[in-house]
């Protein structure tokens, strides 16, 4: 393998790019806070209702199945001026709320019918009260999803959560949730985690190909957009990337964990890639990935086949409990085989679940010999010196000595 | 997130002769006993459970002879004997961010440091950790913690949130299906023995008739002067019941003592006590949100009693059992009421029901002013309080006041600055009821 500086290893460099325009529109999608493409979908769908949901999950396929538009909400992200978000919590809370209550504020999520808010945290949770408060008009909910995964226990609770929330969207307009519809939503679901584990696969496989900040565009369009055209996207991004010409460089692969809800900045993506190393797997978008595997589409009982697809399959995060896995376990596995050398955890400052986590995943990490370090972010942190010159020092020591010592 | 000081800030009552600090030396004992009889667990064949002060499941570990420990009293005790800030640096070493629940670290730095607890003994590792996950996410990350730490069993009981103000029958037979199915079984295994229906039920009824006389007390601060301080005074109050006590004769005669003292404070117009003696004078009427500081809890009182104010009515007094809303434990129907007592307590409520009970505790108690402590570790109770704060002011028209610190780290307790915005606050206060404001 030949070695080149960073900067030169970013296949979208070159101009040829095949994938280069669509990535720039992608991007738009993305960046468009004021959900242009949820204002186009609902145009096109009149009654349809678009329902937001904070991350990091939310068992979409139901509500796609009542015809309406799941919508992921990431805050602001780093175009925002928070004039009044900052008013509402204090400084030592993370930025992901303050940042969604600006957008609610200055009625960018107006075109949203109602905001749901899963269990992952107790910020997310405190949030979905002052949404309560602060827009009494409109429809929100709190998701409960179970810690407890026995079926005829948890299960059951958490079909209840999805039957309760269904009632109301019907109340609110929706179709009704029925069998057939929503065998087709999981059988459209399966499609979309189908085209995006090639997505994954390609990166790991060829991270030269489909850079991890470019696959972070393409998932994270799914926020916008139906699980069907979702899934067009990713495959004609990944028959672009197919046409890229073959670099060779000289990364260190790493595995980025902690990012699962507050979004960092792309250009912190970006950053760590010009440091000289390849993201192999992240948990970035990790709400679309949340489900390992596929669920049976033709199944008796599609409600509790979307509620096993929870209790059986749910990866391994921050806000899961592991009741008798090793902690960290997961972890070490996915970077043992996506062929990663290295960890890095990127958080959001004040996140309490990624942090109280982090030590445990640390000392996994430390008994399986995989080296790692540690960062943290705001969603609208402008300054990536440091971050480049500890991610650089990071994949030096990786690379000369196989260790971050 | 709560409350067991045994430490004792509070003066004796100087030579009055009356009974008023029998409660007082009561409460310590009991509490003081508990941690001895822990400490020689191990050797007198008792088993231990550790679990949580908000949804504990004392009655239950009691029935079948389990001794509860309970970390958050282990790490507020640390704080008030100021070990906690040694212990917080010790856990933040080993790699733990400074950005997360100081509760936690703090524990996690005291079984680091040789599991020493608060009364200078060793404390007995778990035989079971039991997780009751309500009210607050950091309770799962710290049991996971300790899971890494100990080789013991751990079971979950998870409580769901009361997320759009109420509970439903759905949400209750989860908690009880997980009772029957899960806890009690597992508690059942380490102990070695069958639980008995019959002695849960009659400790049941030993917990409502406490929560009863705990109630009376509470809503004695109705009375002008209020002869309690249901804050800085309520941490104390609420020792017994919300640790190892609930659903015993012990809890009962105490209550029933405390009761009866606050009974005849309030027949003589008398006011709390304070760490500076009884309080003559009662000039502010106060309601509190938030947990205390630990590390200066006698410095942050001093602030107010010195200054006159009463604190009538509190949030964190109900974090480990909300009785003044009606609850009681019920001995016909244990599992659904201790189901019901999980799902209730003050954490677990949505930020609107938080904030409609402290309007209503602003409205019953007829507070002048509303005061928040926020803190730095607690994202359950932090997040959300400006605009519990906004809500307050707007429904009720009564003042509100806003200071921050942390539950153990002293790092954050700015002595001169909170002092000065207490005063200010307090000042504001004053200017108001000179100006006639209701
Ligand atoms: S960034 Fe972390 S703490 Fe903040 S809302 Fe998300 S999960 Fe919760
Ligand atoms: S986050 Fe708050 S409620 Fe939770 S353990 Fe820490 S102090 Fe207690």
């Amino acid at each position: 393998m030949t070695t080149a500086h960073p900067s030169e290893s970013t296949a979208t460099a070159t101009p040829h790019d095949p994938a280069a325009a669509m990535l720039e529109e992608t991007r738009g999608l993305i960046d468009d806070l004021s959900l242009g493409a949820v204002h186009q979908w609902k145009a096109e769908h009149p009654g349809g209702l678009a329902i937001g949901y904070m991350p990091i999950y939310v068992p979409r396929p139901f509500m796609e199945a009542m015809g309406c538009l799941p919508v992921a909400v990431f805050g602001g992200g780093d175009q925002t001026d928070i004039i009044r978000g900052d008013s509402y919590f204090q400084s030592y809370i993370c930025h992901i709320p303050r940042s969604t209550l600006e957008l609610a504020f200055s009625k960018r999520l107006d075109v949203l019918d109602g905001m749901l808010f899963p269990s992952i945290c107790d910020v997310i949770r405190n949030l979905g009260g002052m949404w309560q408060m602060l827009f009494p008009e409109r429809y929100s909910a709190y998701v409960d999803l179970p810690q407890d995964f026995d079926e005829t226990r948890g299960g059951l609770f958490y079909a209840y959560e999805i039957k309760r929330i269904a009632a109301d969207l019907v109340r609110l307009g929706a179709r009704p949730l029925t069998d057939d519809a929503l065998r087709a939503a999981l059988a459209q679901e399966n499609l979309r985690r189908t085209a995006l584990m090639k997505l994954d696969e390609l990166r790991r496989v060829e991270p030269w190909r489909v850079r991890a900040s470019e696959a972070y565009i393409i998932a994270r369009a799914g926020s916008v957009l139906t699980t069907e055209a979702h899934t067009a996207l990713v495959n004609r991004f990944l028959a672009r990337a197919a046409e890229r010409i073959p670099r060779a460089y000289d990364n260190v692969r790493v595995v980025v964990r902690g990012s699962f809800c507050e979004q960092p900045p792309l250009a912190l993506i970006r950053t760590l890639e010009a440091s000289g190393c390849d993201i192999v797997d992240d948990d970035l978008q990790l709400g679309l990935r949340f489900i390992e595997g596929m669920f049976d589409e033709n199944a008796a009982d599609p409600l509790m086949e979307l509620v096993r697809g929870y209790l059986r399959h749910g990866v391994a995060t921050a806000s899961r409990y592991i009741g008798t896995d090793v902690k960290g376990e997961a972890l070490v596995k996915r970077v043992q085989a996506c062929g990663a050398e290295g960890v890095i955890f990127a958080a959001a400052s004040f996140c309490d679940p990624a942090l109280l986590d982090q030590p445990m995943l640390e000392a996994a990490l430390d008994r399986a010999a995989i080296p790692h370090t540690g960062l943290k972010y705001g969603e609208n942190t402008g300054q990536f010196q440091v971050i480049r010159e500890q991610a650089g020092a990071f994949s030096d020591a990786v690379k000369l000595w196989g260790s971050a010592a | 997130m709560t409350t067991i000081p045994i430490l004792d800030p509070v003066k004796p009552a100087a030579s009055t002769g009356s009974s008023k600090d029998d409660s007082q030396v009561r409460q310590k004992e009991m509490i003081g006993d508990h941690f001895e009889r822990l400490s020689t667990a191990k050797e007198d064949g008792r088993k231990v459970v550790y679990t949580f002060v908000p949804g504990n499941l004392t009655e239950l570990l009691r029935s079948l002879d389990l001794l509860p420990v309970l970390p958050e009293i282990n790490a507020l005790q640390a704080g008030m004997r100021k070990q906690s800030g040694a212990f917080i640096a010790e856990a933040e070493k080993l790699g733990h961010s400074e950005d997360v629940c100081t509760y936690v670290k703090c524990d996690i730095g005291m079984m680091k440091s040789g599991g020493i607890g608060p009364t200078g003994k060793r404390l007995p590792e778990p035989d079971l950790l039991l997780l009751s996950y309500t009210g607050c996410f950091t309770f799962m990350k710290w049991f996971e913690l300790l899971r890494e730490q100990y080789n013991c069993p751990v079971v979950m009981l998870h409580v769901p949130y009361q997320g759009e103000g109420k509970v439903t029958p759905e949400m209750r037979k989860y908690v009880v299906d997980q009772l029957e199915r899960d806890v009690i079984p597992a508690l059942e295994k380490l102990a070695g023995k069958k639980l008995d229906m019959k002695d849960l039920a009659r400790r049941l009824d030993l917990s409502r008739q406490a929560e009863d006389d705990l109630v009376k007390v509470w809503e004695s601060a109705k009375h002008r002067p209020s002869p309690i301080d249901g804050y800085f005074g309520g941490v104390y109050y609420i020792g017994p019941i919300f640790s190892a006590f609930r659903g015993t004769e012990e809890a009962v005669e105490y209550y029933k003592l405390l009761r009866a003292e606050v009974e005849e404070r309030m027949a003589r117009n008398e006011g709390p006590m304070t760490p500076d003696g009884p309080s003559t004078k009662e000039r502010y009427r106060l309601v509190i949100e938030g947990p205390p500081n630990w590390t200066s809890f006698t410095d942050f009182w001093r602030m107010f009693s010195r200054e006159g104010a009463t604190v009538v009515a509190s949030t964190y007094t109900r974090v480990g059992g909300l009785y003044d809303d009606g609850f009681r434990h019920d001995p016909e129907n244990p599992l659904e009421s201790l189901a019901d007592y999980c799902l209730g307590c003050y954490t677990n409520h949505s930020l609107p029901a938080r904030t409609a009970m402290i309007e209503k505790y602003v409205r019953d108690y007829e507070a002048d002013g509303f005061l928040i402590n926020s803190v730095k570790s607690c994202n359950s109770f932090s997040a959300g309080q400006l605009l519990i704060l906004r809500e307050i002011e707007k429904r009720t028209g009564v003042p509100g006041g806003f200071v921050e610190s942390d539950l153990v780290d002293p790092r954050y307790f700015g002595k001169a600055n909170i002092e000065n915005r207490v005063q200010s606050y307090l000042q504001m206060l004053e200017a108001r009821k000179d100006r006639g404001a209701t």
